[in-house]
Parts: structure tokens; C-alpha cells; sequence
């Protein structure tokens, strides 16, 4: 039998359904994973007991005939996400010691399905950034190393990094992450894993620690589609406390997967050949059209002929949401106060502001704050909102030619910490290629398509129509059945 | 028509003061605008506070629909334009009474639109003395949570049961020009929300509060620049922020100054008004729209619900207590000034037809009468409200039936009225215990008609011989024998057959 | 559009972040570099077009006026950095 921990979410519930071992040693094996991958700095938090209390309630469950739909499958849950009891920061100092006597709805479903719990991953902080650099707690290291002899560490992705580094380390089976403009999809194109952000709505956002609330989606990270598949459906649903949230049924996405693609066209962007992309990722996405039309679909050329402004569109409605979504971090009721001596209530609020939040969330903050300011709301937030409907509209065009459309996840693969972490711009252009499905609300998923010459993972991003999870699921089997991804990052930490 | 000329005297001749109140309506709700919790006033501090509301990580606002509809009835009462698309959008100032950094309230699509009320300057002359009020516009927004100043030597404290609670903010137009009709503007307000049960009305409380914008100008000349006086919590305060700003601001131009757009604070104790400096920087609030939230869409359905669900309102039932009960334009304007009194009345009056088993119409002017001088008379002098009146309008009625079917004569309800209020007790039993029962028999009348008349010999003879005035003589002293209860008619009729 | 030290640092106060004059200098190039990126936005033509509101089509549900919650106090308060008497506790406003 393989190692427990190189097991995946489907083949932990199935092997521990059918007696080949116990939730208990499911649990251990991971907590001994997790203690041993300090190095990659993956967690915050680590809940070992949460784990193991999880993992003897399953093995109960099981003896008594009645195991839920995740009972025995340990995971690990993103600090963006509230969780009862334990520590909750988003990777920030401002919110150090903040301990939520709540759930979050996402975390809580899994909870319920009888997931345990194997601690809270590290990220960027506030999930504002693409390399994990921004974390209070520290950068997440990359289990992944170029192939050429230098040992420089690697950015695992961001914002969520701790979970996609843990995915690829193979300490967590698969774990929760955030998408904003690309968070769950360009850590996993850089970790070689599998990441869905869902539709808009379709994962409730209450007890996550909003950043921009109408692009926030939760979504599963993991190393198979249908890892994905099992998690999302636990994950997903209506929620009466989230007014965004949709009032849709949840399929049963695990059993609909099918890699067939007869009938099905995929739509090739062509405003996404964008200048200076590497080689080796443009041939990557040549290889998948190939893939897809393997597994029966047909491929045509569409224009989204607005992609080259959802990142400016981008970085003035998500800081603009950020700048009032972080207004609440006042250090008047949870997490830290900064109190010079003889400040007044206001200089209390900027004091503490500017020791808790780290220098991206300020420049996000101050962005934002300046965009909305008085005389400048309509140049820049309204003529952005107004480019956002201009891109939906360029989706639903070209929905009129196609199912899915396919491109490459990131514009490259990992980067060195520290290479970016001096231009922001540089750093945002990670998310050129998941920043307009997000603008639109769509799904979207991230599969591994190969190495690049370095050795490190490239992934294929697949986007779907609105509430289509179960297409692009399906269209990233075909990707996944025939990229045969199974590379994995030798052990070093 | 101008019907009042409100002026200040300057050193440079007379000024116009120009009103706009943006009224701030908690609206009657059981649970706060966004979350589950209590609006109810009085509760421990933080007791009525859920996560939403102290703006935790991650919690998200849920419209509580009742409010939304609450607004739009609101809005139905002041015929004001119901947008059937309006949105929350998001207010930034940082404050310790603002948990979440930004208040949720209505900037760029409110729920409500234009409108206007009618007010009267003169209860004796509804009609003569009306005004139109222009209504700008009606946003639902977010109340803030409460700090407290002096427990601490060195600390404020912050209670957050407020915080959420939903208010309506409603915008007038600058159309008022003394202090008397920004009263009665307010006065007016608070009397349809009541009606429409949008708003107890109660200042005291908090539940409804104004902030008063002022300026000056010349008559005929442009708008002055506006001051904006916060938070002022009673009607009399209203019109004393508008007189003491008004002045503050002709002295100031006068001498030369110009008057500064800023917000200001009301001191009661000083009676003055002071510039708010600590919320100088408040003025970039960076609204935009919430994404939390929704756009709010009514159907036609629901706005057609909400307008059936509308009560009679003031100005119509008004109309109605003249036109349909004859009353006059008085009392029809004190019965239906506000809603507890009109309630009232159409309780005393309802009982009353059936008691005396006539047409409503028929009794409405006694009752209206016998409620306005008699009942209010009795509450004023007790110093207790309509509310907490001892006789109810069951006993009321049953008293007014004692007088049309001739039991009691005017002076003998007055007594009956008097321990009634007293006592609470029903008119007829104490009438039965006090026998202040009014006597029609003729032969008691007539003995001691007789006796008066032998006794006062002289008298009669005056009478007979032209002094017609000494009849009101003969009249008193029978109704003294009788010890006041005697019916006065026979008591009329009998002494105009004795004296021929 | 670039702002300059002093623009920085009133949008700093805006925003409460309490900043020196030299942080506000090493921060503007970055600011100025990221304005000058989303203002391509001006290049397109949007007239006639309105913002976008809703992302995915969505319609309103209202709670029902009912009392759910609350009576939590100590929740509350569990992580507030100064809380007494059941009240948070700030440094003292003088209104």
C-alpha cells in the first residue's frame, strides 16, 4: 500500500470506508507530515488534537454504519477563513490573537462532513498578493526547487501559498483556498495542483475575512479534479447569512465528472497571447488544445476583446472594496491596539493600522482609499465598474461561440522569493490571465499541464460559463487524464 | 400663500432664515436592519449585539425585509416616489461608535424619492394657515452604537446595542422659513409616522431626531451658506437651534464674516450652538456601492401591498371628521393631530352610536366636544397623556348616553366626569351610589316650585309686573331645592305655566 | 494623474494609517507606478454603458423581522483589547 499521506481526498474516504485503515492513522500520518515541513512555513496554526478528535469520531462513525460524506479525510483550512476556537488572522498582525467564537459557513460544511482539521495555512496577508511574501507569519516556501542546480527558494503562489505548497508537499490531502483576482488558481499552476474557484456565490462568504467582496470566492485546492470535485460539493450552497450568496442547487459533481468532451467547443482568447510570455508555456497551451480536441471537443478562436483592462479595472475595484472591508481592524474590538502614550481615539486607529498591516495591504488600502476620494470616485471606480461590464459582456459573447474557453493559468512559472517583491506592477501581471473570470464571476479551474525546462510545474486554466462547475471540471479531467501530471517535489525540508 | 413673515432684525435690515431638516426615523422593527438582533431600547450594554453587528471578521449584512417595507409605506404616506430600484451603499468615517468603519446607507439610489407633506401653522385654521414641504428624498441606513464619556477618567466606553438598529433618514427640501414651521414640520412628520406605525415618534428615546440645516439670506436674494446642526432631539430644540443660528449667522455677516459650511453641535444648556471640529476630516466619506448587498428591487406587487396596508391618514381622516361627522375644522384637527387620539375617538364615538343606537354622524359633535374640553381638560390638569386616561372610551361613551337620554343633566355629567376621573369607577354606578340621577317627576318639581314661589312673593310680583330677568332667579333656586337634579327642561316648563 | 508626499499622506489619514513623511516619499513612486497603470481604464470608451452592480444574475432576499440573535455579550467582547463593565473601552472623546 502507498503512503497514507500520498493519498488523495477520494482515496482516503474510499481506503478508510472499506477497512484498509483507520481515520486515526489517517490523522497521525498527516500531523507527523505536518510537524515534519516546518521549513516550508505552511501553517500559522497547526490543530493536530482538532485532526485526531475529528479522525476517532469518524472511526465511531464507521463502526456504526454512518460515515459522512468527508468522515476520515484530514484537511487543512486557509487563515482566511474563521474558524471556532482557533486562532483566525489572515496572515496579518493586526488580527494576531483574534480567536473567532464562529465558524465560517465553508469551514463549517466541511466540518460537518466530517473533514478534520489539520491546522490554519499561512498566506498572504488580507490574500493580498501573488507570492505569498506578505504573510506576517513569513513567506511559504515552495516544496518545488529549479532543476539546475541552484537552491533558491521559489514562491509557492498567493495568496493562497500555504495551501498549495502543502498540497504539492503532500503534508495536507487538499485544502481550502480563496480566489480573488487568481489566489487559488496561480498558486496551483506554480505547485502543480488542482484549484477551482466556483462561480460568484456559489461558496458563502460569511467567516471569511472579506478582501474584496464581490470577487471573494472559497474554493478547493487538491491534486485531482476529483479531489476538487468531493471537496466542492461539501463546500457549496446557499447560505442565508450571505446576501450574495446563490439560491441554486448543489450537483453532485463527483459523480457527473466525465472526460468526454464530444460536442463541446473550447474558445482560444486570442487577446491572451500576451506579449513576453515564455515559450514554453504558450507550446503548454498549444498542447492542451491538442488534449481537448483528443478528448472530442472542437476548438475555435474567440475575442475577449476587453482582457487588457481587467487588471486596471481590477486594481481599482479590489483595493477600492479592501480600503472599507479593512476600515473594521481598529484595534477597538478584536486583535491588536497600538495606544502611544496620550494618543486620542483617532491616533489610536493610525497607530495601530500602521503597525498591524504589512506594507501591500497599506498600499492596497491607500489605492483604494485614494480612488474613492472625493473628485475621483467617478474616473476611477465608476469607469472601472463600467470596464467590468464591458469584459462580462465580452464573456457572454463569447459564450455565443463556445462552452469553455482555455489559456494558461500564469504568465509564468514560480519566480524566486524576493524577485518581484520590489514592483508591485510586476507582481499584479501574475494574475493577467484569472483576473478577468474573476471580474465576471465565473468558474474557473487550474489543472498541471507539464514542467518547463526548470523542472517546475505550468498549469491550463479552463473557464466555464456561470454555474458550469461541473463543464470545467469535466474539461479539466480531459486535461488531467491526458497531461498525466505526476511529478512531484523531491523531499528536501 | 405666505403665511408667516419670520424675520431677524439686523443692524442692516431684515433677514429670512431658510430651513431644511434631514429627520433621522428609528423604524419600528423587531430585529436590526442587517442583523437578527433586538432593537429593543433599555437592554444591558453589548446585550443586543450579534457578530454582524460589532462587525467581526467576515460577518456580512442580510436585509430584514420588514424595515425595506417599512420605508416604503413611509414614504407612500408622504406621496413620495418609490424607486423600485435603490441599493445601500457604503459610508467610510472611522469613529468608535461605527464597528465596521463605514456605515450601510442609501447615497446614489435611495429607496425613496420626492414627495411632500402639508403642514398648518394654526390648528384653529387648518385650512387657512397650510404649506407645502417639499420631501428630497427618504435613504434606510444603518444607526450608530452609543459612547458613554463619564464612567471612566480616561476612557470612553462604547455600547453597540444601537449599532444597526435601522433608521430612515428624510430629507426635506429647504422650504421652511421660521422656527414655527420647522416645528410643525416636525410635528406633522411625526404624526404620519405614527399613523403609519413606521415610527413611535418618541425624541426622548432617540427614536427620532433632526439634523436642522440653517442659513441667511437677504428676502428675494440666493440661498445663503448652510450650517448643519447634528443630532437635535426635541422639537423645541429644533426651533431654538434655528433662532440661535439664525442670529448667529446675521451678527456674523453683519460684522463683516462670512458663515462657514460646517457641522455643528447644540448645546441645551447654553442654548447655543458650537462648530463641530472633531469631525472636520468626516466630509470625504468615499461612498460607493456596497457589495455585500444587493440591489434592492420591488415588485409592483409589493409597493401595492404596502399601500393597501396604509391606515386613513391625518389630512384625509381630518377631511372626513368635517365633511362626513361635521365637526368643525378644530376639533377635527385636534382629533386627528395624532393617532392614539384619533384611535380614541373613533373608539368613544363607534361605542357611542351603539350605546344611543344613532348614526355616528349624530353623536360626533358631542363626543368630539365632551373629549376635547371635558377628558383633555381633566388629562391636562392631571399631567398624564390620553394614554394613561382612567376613564376609557367604553365609559366615555356610557356617559355621553347618560346625558342625551336626559339621566343627566350638563352640570350633573360634569360632577359624574369628575369621579369618574377620580375614581375610574362606570358613570352609572355612580349615579346609582350618588343618586345624581337628573329627576323629571313632575310632582316633586312642583312642590317645591310652589314652596319658592310662596316664599319669594315680592318676587313674583316683580316678575308679573315686566322684570322678565328675575325668571333666571326662579330657575336657580329650583334647581338649588332640587339639589341640582332636576331635569331643567320641566323645571322651564312648569315655571312658565306658575308664572303665566 | 501622480500624486505627491503630501497627497499621500492625506489619504494616509483618510485611511488612518498613521505614516512619516519619509514613509510617505519611499511609498509614492509605488502609488504613482500603480495609478499610472490602472489609468489605461481611461482609454476606454464606456459612455452609454452602466456599472456593473450584480456579477452574476442574483435577487434579493429579505430576512424575516424576527429576533435570532444577540444576548452574547461575552462573545462579544472575548477579543477586545480593553473591555470593562460590559462595555469596549477606547481612549477618552471629547466631543
Amino acid at each position: 500500500m502507498a503512503d497514507i499521506i500520498d493519498l488523495g481526498v477520494a482515496e482516503i474516504r474510499d481506503g478508510f470506508r472499506g477497512g484498509q485503515f483507520s481515520a486515526r492513522e489517517v490523522a497521525d500520518a498527516f500531523n507527523d507530515a505536518v510537524a515534519g515541513a516546518e521549513a516550508l512555513n505552511c501553517f500559522i496554526v497547526t490543530t493536530p488534537e482538532k485532526a485526531i478528535k475529528a479522525a476517532e469520531e469518524a472511526d465511531r462513525a464507521l463502526a456504526a454504519g454512518d460515515v459522512a460524506a468527508l468522515s476520515g479525510v484530514p484537511l487543512g483550512i486557509k487563515d482566511l477563513f474563521c474558524t471556532k476556537g482557533v486562532q483566525s488572522t489572515a496572515a496579518s498582525h493586526i488580527l494576531e490573537g483574534f480567536v473567532p467564537p464562529y465558524e465560517s459557513t465553508v469551514s463549517g460544511k466541511l466540518l460537518a462532513a466530517g473533514a478534520g482539521m489539520l491546522g490554519k495555512l499561512n498566506m498572504d496577508q488580507f490574500a493580498m498578493g501573488s507570492s505569498n511574501e506578505t504573510s506576517y507569519f513569513g513567506n511559504v516556501i515552495s516544496p518545488w526547487k529549479r532543476n539546475d542546480g541552484g537552491n533558491a527558494p521559489l514562491s509557492p503562489g498567493g495568496s493562497s501559498g500555504g495551501t498549495s505548497a502543502a498540497i504539492a508537499a503532500h503534508i495536507v490531502p487538499a485544502a481550502t483556498g480563496t480566489d480573488t483576482g487568481g489566489s487559488i488558481r496561480q498558486p496551483a499552476a506554480f505547485t502543480g495542483i488542482v484549484g477551482v474557484k466556483p462561480t460568484y456565490g456559489r461558496c458563502s462568504r460569511f467567516g471569511i475575512v472579506a478582501f474584496a467582496s464581490s470577487l471573494d470566492q472559497a474554493g478547493p485546492m487538491a491534486r485531482s479534479v476529483k479531489d476538487c470535485a468531493i471537496l466542492l460539493e461539501a463546500m457549496a450552497g446557499y447560505d442565508l447569512h450571505d446576501a450574495t450568496s446563490l439560491d441554486e442547487p448543489v450537483p453532485n459533481w463527483e459523480a457527473g465528472l466525465s472526460s468526454d468532451l464530444k460536442g463541446k467547443k473550447i474558445g482560444i482568447p486570442k487577446e491572451y497571447r500576451v506579449d513576453d510570455m515564455p515559450e514554453e508555456i504558450d507550446a503548454l497551451w498549444k498542447q492542451g488544445e491538442e488534449w481537448l480536441r483528443d478528448a472530442g471537443a472542437e476548438i475555435v478562436e474567440v475575442s475577449l476583446p476587453h482582457t487588457k483592462y481587467a487588471l486596471p479595472a481590477y486594481y481599482i475595484i479590489a483595493p477600492a472594496e479592501a480600503s472599507a472591508n479593512l476600515a473594521r481592524y481598529d484595534g477597538v474590538r478584536y486583535g491588536q491596539r497600538e495606544l502611544p502614550e496620550g494618543a486620542n481615539l483617532q491616533e489610536m486607529y493610525a497607530a495601530t493600522r500602521a503597525a498591524g498591516f504589512g506594507d501591500e495591504v497599506k498600499r492596497r488600502i491607500m489605492i483604494g482609499t485614494y480612488v474613492l476620494s472625493a473628485g475621483f470616485y467617478d474616473a476611477y471606480y465608476t469607469q472601472a465598474a463600467k470596464v467590468r461590464t464591458l469584459i462580462v459582456r465580452d464573456f457572454d459573447a463569447a459564450w455565443e461561440s463556445c462552452d469553455y474557453l482555455l489559456t494558461p493559468t500564469a504568465p509564468s512559472a514560480a519566480f524566486g522569493l524576493g524577485d518581484l517583491s520590489d514592483d508591485p506592477i510586476a507582481m499584479y501581471l501574475n494574475d493577467v490571465f484569472t483576473v478577468p473570470s474573476s471580474l465576471a464571476g465565473l468558474p474557473a479551474i487550474a489543472v498541471p499541464g507539464g514542467l518547463n525546462g526548470q523542472g517546475l510545474p505550468l498549469g491550463l486554466q479552463v473557464i466555464g460559463k456561470a454555474l458550469d462547475e461541473q463543464g470545467v471540471m469535466n474539461a479539466g479531467l480531459a486535461l488531467e487524464e491526458r497531461a498525466g501530471f505526476t511529478h512531484r517535489a523531491e523531499k528536501w525540508w | 400663500m405666505v403665511v408667516s413673515e419670520y424675520r431677524i432684525q439686523g443692524a442692516t435690515g431684515d433677514w429670512e432664515v431658510v430651513i431644511g431638516l434631514e429627520v433621522h426615523a428609528q423604524i419600528t422593527s423587531n430585529a436590526k436592519l442587517f442583523s437578527g438582533a433586538s432593537t429593543e431600547f433599555g437592554a444591558e450594554p453589548n446585550c443586543n449585539v450579534s457578530l454582524v453587528d460589532a462587525a467581526m471578521p467576515g460577518m456580512l449584512p442580510v436585509m430584514n425585509g420588514e424595515c425595506i417595507r417599512q420605508a416604503v409605506r413611509t414614504g407612500l404616506a408622504l406621496n413620495a416616489q418609490i424607486n423600485r430600484w435603490s441599493r445601500f451603499d457604503r459610508k467610510n468615517y472611522f469613529y468608535a461608535d461605527l464597528p465596521q468603519g463605514y456605515q450601510i446607507s442609501q447615497l446614489f439610489h435611495p429607496i425613496v424619492g420626492e414627495g411632500e407633506i402639508e403642514v398648518s401653522l394654526d390648528e384653529k385654521d387648518p385650512e387657512g394657515t397650510v404649506k407645502k414641504i417639499g420631501i428630497e428624498r427618504i435613504h434606510v441606513e444603518q444607526d450608530a452604537g452609543k459612547l458613554m464619556h463619564d464612567q471612566h477618567p480616561t476612557m470612553s466606553y462604547v455600547d453597540l446595542n444601537r449599532s444597526g438598529v435601522a433608521l430612515m433618514e428624510i430629507v426635506s427640501r429647504p422650504d421652511m422659513r421660521s422656527p414655527a414651521e420647522a416645528g410643525a414640520y416636525v410635528r406633522k412628520l411625526r404624526s404620519i409616522l405614527r399613523y403609519v406605525g413606521s415610527c413611535d415618534g418618541n425624541m426622548e428615546q432617540g427614536s427620532m431626531r433632526a439634523d436642522v440645516n440653517v442659513s441667511v439670506r437677504k428676502p428675494g436674494d440666493e440661498f445663503g451658506i448652510r450650517t448643519e446642526t447634528k443630532n437635535v432631539n426635541s422639537i423645541r430644540f429644533i426651533q431654538q437651534v434655528v433662532e440661535t443660528e439664525a442670529r448667529r449667522q446675521v451678527d456674523l455677516i453683519e460684522d463683516g464674516g462670512t458663515v462657514v459650511q460646517e457641522t455643528r453641535l447644540f448645546d441645551p444648556d447654553r442654548g447655543e450652538t458650537r462648530s463641530m471640529r472633531s469631525k472636520e476630516d468626516a466630509h470625504d466619506y468615499r461612498y460607493f456601492p456596497d457589495p455585500d448587498l444587493l440591489p434592492i428591487e420591488l415588485s409592483e406587487e409589493f409597493v401595492a401591498d404596502a399601500r393597501a396596508s396604509l391606515p386613513e391618514l391625518p389630512d384625509d381622516k381630518r377631511h372626513r371628521y368635517e365633511n362626513e361627522l361635521g365637526l368643525s375644522a378644530y376639533n377635527a384637527a385636534v382629533l386627528t393631530a395624532e393617532a392614539e387620539t384619533a384611535r380614541w375617538f373613533e373608539a368613544l364615538l363607534a361605542e357611542s352610536a351603539k350605546k344611543q343606537d344613532k348614526p355616528e354622524s349624530d353623536v360626533a359633535k358631542a363626543a368630539s366636544n365632551w373629549l376635547i374640553s371635558d377628558l383633555f381638560g381633566g388629562l391636562n390638569k392631571a399631567g398624564v397623556t390620553l394614554e394613561e386616561s382612567p376613564i376609557s372610551a367604553a365609559q366615555g361613551a356610557e356617559l355621553l348616553a347618560l346625558v342625551a337620554d336626559g339621566t343627566l343633566s350638563g352640570p350633573l355629567a360634569k360632577q359624574v366626569f369628575e369621579i369618574m376621573f377620580e375614581t375610574g369607577d362606570d358613570p352609572e354606578k355612580i349615579v346609582e351610589e350618588k343618586g345624581l340621577k337628573q329627576t323629571s317627576d313632575t310632582g316633586a318639581i312642583e312642590a317645591a316650585i310652589a314652596e319658592i314661589l310662596e316664599n319669594n312673593a315680592d318676587k313674583v310680583e316683580e316678575y308679573k309686573g315686566g322684570k322678565d330677568k328675575l325668571f333666571g332667579f326662579f330657575i336657580g333656586q329650583t334647581m338649588k331645592a332640587m339639589q341640582g337634579k332636576a331635569n331643567p327642561a320641566v323645571v322651564n316648563q312648569i315655571l312658565k305655566d306658575k308664572l303665566g | 494623474m501622480s500624486v505627491d508626499t503630501e497627497t499621500v499622506l492625506r489619504i494616509a489619514s483618510l485611511a488612518r494609517i498613521a505614516m512619516s513623511e519619509e514613509e510617505a516619499e519611499r511609498l509614492k513612486p509605488d502609488l504613482n507606478d500603480i495609478l499610472g497603470f490602472v489609468e489605461q481604464l481611461g482609454e476606454v470608451d464606456t459612455s452609454g454603458v452602466e456599472p456593473l452592480s450584480v456579477v452574476i444574475e442574483n435577487h434579493t432576499r429579505m430576512r424575516e423581522d424576527v429576533v435570532t440573535d444577540g444576548d452574547k455579550r461575552d462573545d462579544i467582547l472575548a477579543n477586545a483589547p480593553v473591555a470593562e463593565h460590559g462595555f469596549f473601552g477606547v481612549p477618552k472623546v471629547i466631543e
